[in-house]
Order: C-alpha cells, then structure tokens, then sequence
C-alpha cells in the first residue's frame, strides 16, 4: 500500500506492506533511528512522536495510518542548530541517563506544553504516565519540563510552531 | 603537583547528552549493514518438558527465509554459555544456548530463524513445529527440595544447586546468652531489570579475514570478546566487540547470553551480518531476574540494645541455569549481612535451588539490597521488641569513625565512614522528633502516619581481584593520550550505558592538565580502541575506572615535568605545576604552558636523555580493597485504612559516596535507584503460576515505577574520603537501589504500629494493606 507523509517538514512516499508500524517506518525505512522501541505494546512510549501535533505512540500505529499526516519526530526538533526549550531542558537538568527513553519523553514533554504552558509538578507527572524510565526516578525529567516551560512561557505556546526556538534561544539569536 | 579545582566537584552539564537529546545516538538497532539478516528466536511455551521433535521445514519454506537451526545443528558448535561463579559446594549444569532434549523454563531458545527480513523472520518462527512432552515444573525452591520434587538437572539427583556458609565470633554462644532473640523470615521477591532498550546483537563475519565483529548491548564488552571466542573457537584478537549507546543495564547486560553467541555463530553460518532485537517478551522471559531469595533470620539482643550476633539462612531460587554470576550473588548478601552495625557474631548458610524459572543474577545492588533489607528489618524489630526508638538502636550498634578501617566478621573490611553523622542529619532534616510527636497525634484520630529508617553500608568498587570469580579479575584500565593539538583522548576499560563517564573524566583530565573538559573526548566500549577492560558494574566505574585515569594523568604530568625541566634547564625537582602551567620554583613569572611543553615532547627536536617521544599513558588499577559508600535513607508515609493507598509524604536520602566528582551525576544516580527500590517496595514482583509460566511477563502486569508513583526525592551528602584510592572516591551507582527499600517497607509497617502488624511481603501492595485494615475491623 502506499504511504505519503510529511516527517520533519520533509515529504516522503513509498510502497509500505500493510502491517509495517510507524516506528519501523520511520526507523527502517526512513533511517530515522531517534524514535526508540521499547516495549512494542504502547506501554513505555519510548516509541512516542507527534502525529498532526498529538504525541502518538508509533509501535502502535501503522504506518498507513499516519497516510496524509504530519509527523515530527526527535530528529525534527532542534532547527537551524538551536535546541527545543524541552531537548535544553533535559539537558541542562540532567533530564537523562541511558537516553534510550529520552525522545519519547521529550516529546511527550512537548505535547504537554503545548496543551498547558505551565504545568504543576502533579500535572506533568500524570502526564508522563504513558513513558516510562527505569534510569533517571522521574524527578530531574520533571525538572526539565517545568524549565522548558518557564523559558516558553512569554511566547503564546499555543499559536508558535512545534520546534521552533524558545524565547531564550530567540534572545540568545539577538544577542 | 597540584591540580585545579575548576572542574571537579562542579554540576557540569554532560557532554553525551547533545546526541541523546537529539536522536543522533546509536544503539544496536540504529546500526545498519549492507546485506544485513534478522533473527528471530522459537521458545519453549512449557517451563519444564522434553523435545521428542522439531520440525522446521514449514519455516525453511517460508517466503524471505535464509535459514533455520536447532539446538541439534549447533550441537558442539558453540561452547555452553558460561558461569564464572566459584563456590565449595556447587552443581553447574550445561546451558547450551539452543535447548538440547529437554526445556526448562518457559522463554528457554528452541530453534532461530534467519530471514532477510525481521517481519518474515517472526512469521517464520511460528511455522516452527517442536513437538514437546511436557513434564511436571517446580516453581517453588522449598517444594524443589523435597524429596518427590521433580528434578531439573537429573544428573544430580537433587536441585540443591550449591551451598555455601560463613560463621565467626560465636554466634550460638551470643543467642544462649542474648536477653531477647527476635526471629523473622523475610522475604526478597523475584525482581525483572526492565532496561528500557532490551537487549540486542548485531554480528558481521569477515570470511577474508576470519575476523567477527559483534556489536552488543552490554556492560562487559572485553569479557563478551573473551568469552565469546571461547564459545566458538576463534583466536580472541579475531573478535571485536563494539558497545554502541547501551540503553541502560542495571546488571541484566553484565552478563553473556547464548543469542550473542548465537548471532556471531548464524553470520559466519549464513555469510551475512545478522541483526536480533529482543521484543520485550523475551526480556521478561530470557534476561536475567534478580533477588528472589527466602531469609529466616533471628538476631541475639543484649538489654540495652545492642546486637550480639545474627543468623539467617538464606534460600536463593536460581531459576533453572546459572549465567555469568548466577550462583555467587547470594554470597554477597551474606557478606554484607549485619549491615552498618558492629555485631560480633554471625552465622548464614546459603542454600541455592533450581527451579522451572529464568536464572537470577546481578540486578542493581546484587545481593546487597537483600542483606540491608535483612539487616534493616531486623533492626527496626528489635526496637519494637525493646519498646525503644529505631533510631537509637541504630546509634548504639554503629562502629565509631575511630574503628576504621572496620573489620567485619564476615571477612570484609569497611574502609571508612561516619554512620552517625549521616543518620543525625537525616533526623535533622525530617525534623524527627516532631514527626513522631505528630505520629502519636495522628494515630489517636485514627490517621497512619510512618516514619522509616535505613541505615545501609554498602560494597562498591569492585574488586580487589582477590574477590572476584577464579575467571575474572576486578581491576580497571585505562589510556589517556594528549594529542599533538593539545586535546586529550581517553581510553577506558568501564563501559558507561548512562552513568556520565565521558563527562566526569573528562572533568577530571580538565582539573588535573588545565585545560576545558570540551578538549578530553573519552572512548569506551571497543575492543578494538580501548585496553582491555572489565567493564561497568557493582559501582566500579569512577573508584575503578576512575582511578586508572588518574594515574594515567599523574604519569603524563611526570612526563611534562621533566620535559619542561628540560626547556627551563633546571632539575625536574624545581618544576612546579598549577593549572596547566609549568614555571620554575620561586621564579613563578616565567611559565610553559602544557601545550607548550607537550608540543616539545611531540616534535622532539630536543628530548631529554631518556625521555621517549609521544605523550600516552596506560595504567591499570588493582583496588587493595572495596569502597563502602553509606549513608541513612528516610521515609515519611501516611496509608489510608479505607484504600490501603501510600502516600509518600517525604523521601530524604544522605549519601556518602566519598568524594563526588559531579553533584549532578550523583543526584541522578541515586534518585534512579530510589526509585528501582520503591518498586521493589511497594510495585514490582515477578510471578511464575505453578506451571512455570510467567504470569507478570510484560509491562501491563509487572509494575515498574511512572512517574507519578514516585516523590520528590530531598537529597543531601556527607563526605568521608575512601583511602582506598588516591581520589578518594567511593562510587554510587547502586546506593540508592541498596539503601532505599527498607526505608519505605520500615516507614509503612511503623504506620501500622497500631495494628500489630511486624511483617508485610513486599511489594506492599495496596491490598494487602487494605486487607490488614479490614482484618483490624473485624476483630
């Protein structure tokens, strides 16, 4: 069957078997290795990505199902050089070990903020509950989130494109 | 020579993380070769059941398959996956990695499939016939000694699988004398790792070269190499082992298992690079558990409160085979049984049993969380028995700062601590006395307020090499080298997957050549790059790895200091050093910058007599003993008596893990292991029914901690240098998984003081608490 998608603001087309999942999609055929497999039950959302803006998570998806779609990957965050405010969060609060969970996190951090710019401690935690890490015991990837958020905040979060610069990366530009 | 204090100590950021944060990082799926199979494993349904057949001609038929194999085909083909294990008394049967004549756990590899295609591959394995006859499983270690048991080893005519036993300072003298002896069997649930990135292989054979490169998600790469060409008769340097990003380990990768030698086999079979990604079934199935033991203890009590002695038996469920260390975790417990107490007498025996289940082995802590969970328990009965506070029985029975080095009468040796302080501080900052005044207050209005201790030792640092299995040596290497621009590479034996060593040595190196931590680029986990190493496990990296570095830079920095001798023309007794600075004594203006002088050794148009040319160092560190790390762990919990529910009020962790090189490491380390250790506490256990199935055998029904089942950890240290290394440096990898299950288990059966309640089974589920309430209700 064939499968037309936009991934990271690029367009892609192929011939797909019709059991292939998003995440093997992405993975094998689009050589997009960032978007982890961990579980392939929908269970650790190390697999998640965001699917015409929704986190997803994309072992559970198949690929012609995101047929049409706009799909942004951990690879498609960062633009021009510039980290996400989520992807500096984790890195500046130590929001990771292995990183094996990390996309998926991140990305579900991301879909957070953009449904609630300023999430409390309980709120991001109910939020994660679909994401699971066996390294970090959650508390320095909360810690991420509310950073990125508190970097976010002055931009209307809702109206501003997924990935493009945060405030402190705008400010950072001007400076 | 003195170094700078610029980098040490300090939270720097890690320097692995832009291409973690980024999806640019490579673990063993990303890896791509041209031509590349995919393997997909058959497993035995039954836990316990022989192999009349096994038909794969539907498979070998199926469409994209290459090949087939059972255990038949690779019959003394591959050599039988290894133990490294040692003990007196101790069985070890063959563990052949495609089963031969008869299963013996469920997940147990029957047959692989080899297909161009990782789809057709699993479809193909379905089509694989094994005609079993299923025989009776015995699940239970206390049922699988009794006599009518089914045997899993019959050879043996027992499943006692080994037997080991320590006694000193006349421990039945200390129970005829004790003033009260207070008895428990306490129980450590089976435990699944659950890395988040399962495990994985990826194998190319050179047939030009007779050389094969494995790519593998492990803790141990030079260890896998050895084992690896052992296993299918290569000459060792013909086998590389690459450790791309490894996605977390938690001792499930320390370890050899029979797919990387499988993989390696099929692609030399098949002439093609071969892929095999575990699903996370098969990591539930057929990667290594841990705990699992049934601990009958009793301790002997003086009137005053002071532990004269303990004795506990100790019995380990194996499972069904050993891996690498499967047989000697449980002699870690009893090693580290009494704790952070001085005790004088001691007596365990540890009996290991086989039974239908997947073999245990060194999940985070191994053996060590289950001796504080022993000792931690123990010492909170005790005080209930004496109707004195746990905290004072604590304080009574800790050795003094003056009795280190602390001479254990197990046979290990702490190096040096201060219980006390990190006990005090922990009290301090919970505001004890107030909680237990609050306590009383609560419990009259029908409210459940706990308040747990856990005051843990642990062994961290591994070696000496005198410790280790007969087979295995516990030092570190390591290779530093300043390149001819001034940067620094390093090469190290540990094998981080998570921990931060490129950062932190990279802040070591930083401090100790003056120079920015983003000039060091340290390499690990390739046999081919690195020295041999042993690897990263029981909180070895920084004590172990760490200190190879170390001496790595003071041999360089010897190196720099007679060359600059050299250049200034004095003697090299007169060359002073700071900061990335050579100048001469009393002549402080005048200085030689390290690249300078570097640059000098490099060119070597003018070389001191005696001073070979290039500026690479190797060192390899034997400890002369363990690290213990200690500290006290705190729990506040209140539980409902309408939903058994437990709210974790406060969490407050004081950790001395000796000298830290990076705070923010430090903290990431041991907010991770609280964690693992509250869901031994109150979430995880792995079940097999009576049958050998394995009832908790993915992610929806075995429980590991989200996000929201965990508090906000409040963390502080206290700092007492190790002297068994020059840094001082003691190692953290594991305290929080060491010393944290106890506290929660103490804080919640303290809440139900006025139940009457002295044990509750981990996990503490919230039934069971519940249940309590409910018995309570009916009385």
């Amino acid at each position: 069957m064939k499968v037309a998608v936009t991934v990271n603001g690029r367009s892609y087309s192929h011939e797909v078997e019709p059991r292939l999942l998003l995440v093997h999609y992405l993975r094998d055929v689009l050589g997009l290795t960032g978007t982890h497999i961990g579980c392939e039950t929908s269970l650790c959302g190390a697999c998640t990505v965001l699917l015409d803006g929704q986190a997803v998570k994309s072992c559970t998806v198949l690929a012609v199902q995101a047929d049409g779609a706009d799909i942004t990957t951990i690879e498609g965050l960062a633009r021009d050089g510039k980290l996400h405010p989520v992807q500096e969060g984790f890195w500046e609060e130590h929001g990771l070990q292995c990183g094996y969970c990390t996309p998926g996190m991140i990305m579900a951090g991301v879909a957070l903020l953009q449904t609630n710019p300023a999430p409390g401690e309980t709120e991001i935690r109910r939020a994660l509950a679909g994401n699971l890490c066996r390294c970090t015991g959650y508390q320095h990837i909360v810690n991420a989130i509310q950073s990125a958020a508190k970097k976010m905040k002055p931009a209307p979060a809702k109206s501003r494109p997924v990935g493009s610069p945060g405030p402190a990366a705008r400010r950072r530009t001007k400076g | 020579m003195a170094a700078s204090t610029k980098w040490v100590g300090k939270p720097m950021k890690r320097k692995e993380d832009p291409r973690l944060i980024q999806g640019l990082a490579h673990y063993v799926d990303d890896m791509v070769l041209p031509g590349m199979f995919y393997a997909a494993f058959v497993r035995s349904p039954y836990a316990h059941a022989h192999i009349r057949s096994v038909n794969t001609s539907a498979a070998q038929a199926a469409p994209g398959v290459v090949a087939v194999y059972t255990g038949e085909h690779v019959r003394g083909q591959i050599g039988n996956i290894p133990c490294a294990g040692d003990l007196p008394e101790l069985r070890v049967p063959p563990h052949a990695p495609l089963a031969l004549d008869k299963v013996r756990y469920s997940g147990e590899p029957v047959a692989v499939v080899v297909a161009d295609d990782r789809y057709r591959a699993r479809d193909a394995a379905d089509l694989v016939e094994v005609d079993y006859e299923p025989l009776p499983a015995v699940t239970d270690p206390q049922k699988a000694l009794q006599k009518n048991s089914p045997l899993l080893h019959e050879q043996f005519g027992t499943n006692r699988a080994c037997y080991w036993k320590i006694e000193a300072g006349f421990p039945a003298k200390a129970f005829k004398k004790a003033h009260r002896v207070v008895k428990q069997r306490l129980l450590n649930q089976r435990l699944i790792p659950v890395a988040m990135e399962p495990r994985g292989v990826l194998a190319h054979y050179d047939a030009g070269e007779g050389s094969l490169t494995v790519w593998s998600s492990t803790q141990i790469p030079h260890l896998l190499r050895t084992q690896l060409a052992a296993m299918l008769g290569l000459a060792e340097m013909k086998v590389r082992v690459i450790t791309p990003e490894v996605g977390g380990g938690f001792g499930s990768k320390l370890n050899v298992y029979g797919e990387e030698a499988l993989v390696a086999w099929l692609a030399r079979a098949v002439g093609r690079p071969v892929k095999w990604m575990e699903t996370r079934r098969e990591n539930f199935l057929n990667t290594i558990h841990g705990r699992d033991q049934v601990n009958d203890v009793e301790v002997a009590v003086a009137r005053d409160g002071t532990i004269t002695a303990l004795r506990c038996r100790i019995l380990a469920d194996l499972g069904a085979y050993y891996q690498l260390l499967t047989p000697v975790i449980p002699t870690l417990t009893g090693l580290l049984i009494l704790g952070a107490y001085k005790i004088p007498a001691v007596e365990v025996e540890y009996v290991g049993v086989f039974t239908n289940k997947m073999a245990t082995d060194a999940y985070r802590g191994a053996g060590r969380p289950e001796a504080t969970y022993i000792i931690e328990r123990m010492v909170d009965l005790v005080a209930r028995e004496l109707k004195k506070d746990p905290a004072e029985i604590r304080l009574k029975n800790f050795p003094q700062p003056k009795d280190f080095p602390y001479a254990v009468p197990t046979g290990i040796v702490y190096d040096s601590g201060d219980y006390a302080a990190a006990l005090k501080k922990a009290m301090a900052m919970a505001g004890y006395k107030r909680l237990r005044a609050e306590q009383k207050k609560l419990w009259k209005q029908g409210r459940y307020l706990g308040v747990g201790l856990s005051s843990y030792v642990e062994i961290c640092g591994l070696g000496p090499s005198s410790a280790a299995p007969p087979a295995i040596g516990w030092w570190e290497s390591a290779t530093v080298r300043i390149e001819p621009t001034g940067s620094v590479t390093v090469l190290t034996g540990s094998s981080p997957h998570g921990q931060g060593q490129e950062t932190s040595f990279a802040q070591m190196v930083a401090d100790e050549l003056g120079m920015s931590p983003d000039a060091v680029v340290v390499i690990h986990g390739d046999t081919r790059a690195v020295p041999y190493g042993i690897g990263t496990f029981g909180s070895r990296a920084t004590a172990v790895g760490g200190t190879a570095v170390h001496m790595c830079l003071e041999k360089l920095k010897q190196k720099l200091a007679r060359m600059a001798a050299h250049l200034f023309n004095v003697a090299p007794e007169q060359i002073v050093y700071k900061d990335g600075e050579f100048s001469v004594k009393g002549k402080g203006r005048e200085s030689k910058k390290l690249t300078e002088v570097a640059g000098a050794i490099f060119t070597a148009k003018s070389l001191p007599a005696g001073l070979e040319p290039g500026l690479e160092a190797t060192s390899f560190f034997e400890p002369q003993n363990f690290t213990f790390p200690f500290g006290t762990h705190l729990c506040v919990v209140e539980v409902s008596p309408q939903t058994g529910d437990i709210q974790l009020k406060r969490y407050i962790a004081v950790d001395d893990c000796g000298k830290v090189i990076n705070p923010l490491l430090v903290d990431g380390q041991v907010h991770g292991g609280i964690a693992q250790s509250l869901g031994q506490a109150l979430l995880e256990e792995a079940v097999y029914d009576e049958n050998g199935q394995l009832v908790t055998g993915e992610l929806m029904d075995y429980a590991i901690p989200r996000a929201g089942d965990v508090p906000r950890f409040e963390t502080a240290r206290t700092v007492t240098p190790s002297p068994v290394n020059p840094m001082g440096v003691k190692g953290v990898g594991e305290a929080g998984t060491i010393g944290a299950t106890p506290a929660i288990v103490n804080a919640v059966i303290d809440a139900l003081r006025p139940l009457g309640v002295r044990d509750i089974p981990m996990p503490l589920k919230r039934e069971r608490l519940w249940a309590l309430f409910q018995k309570k209700a009916r009385r």
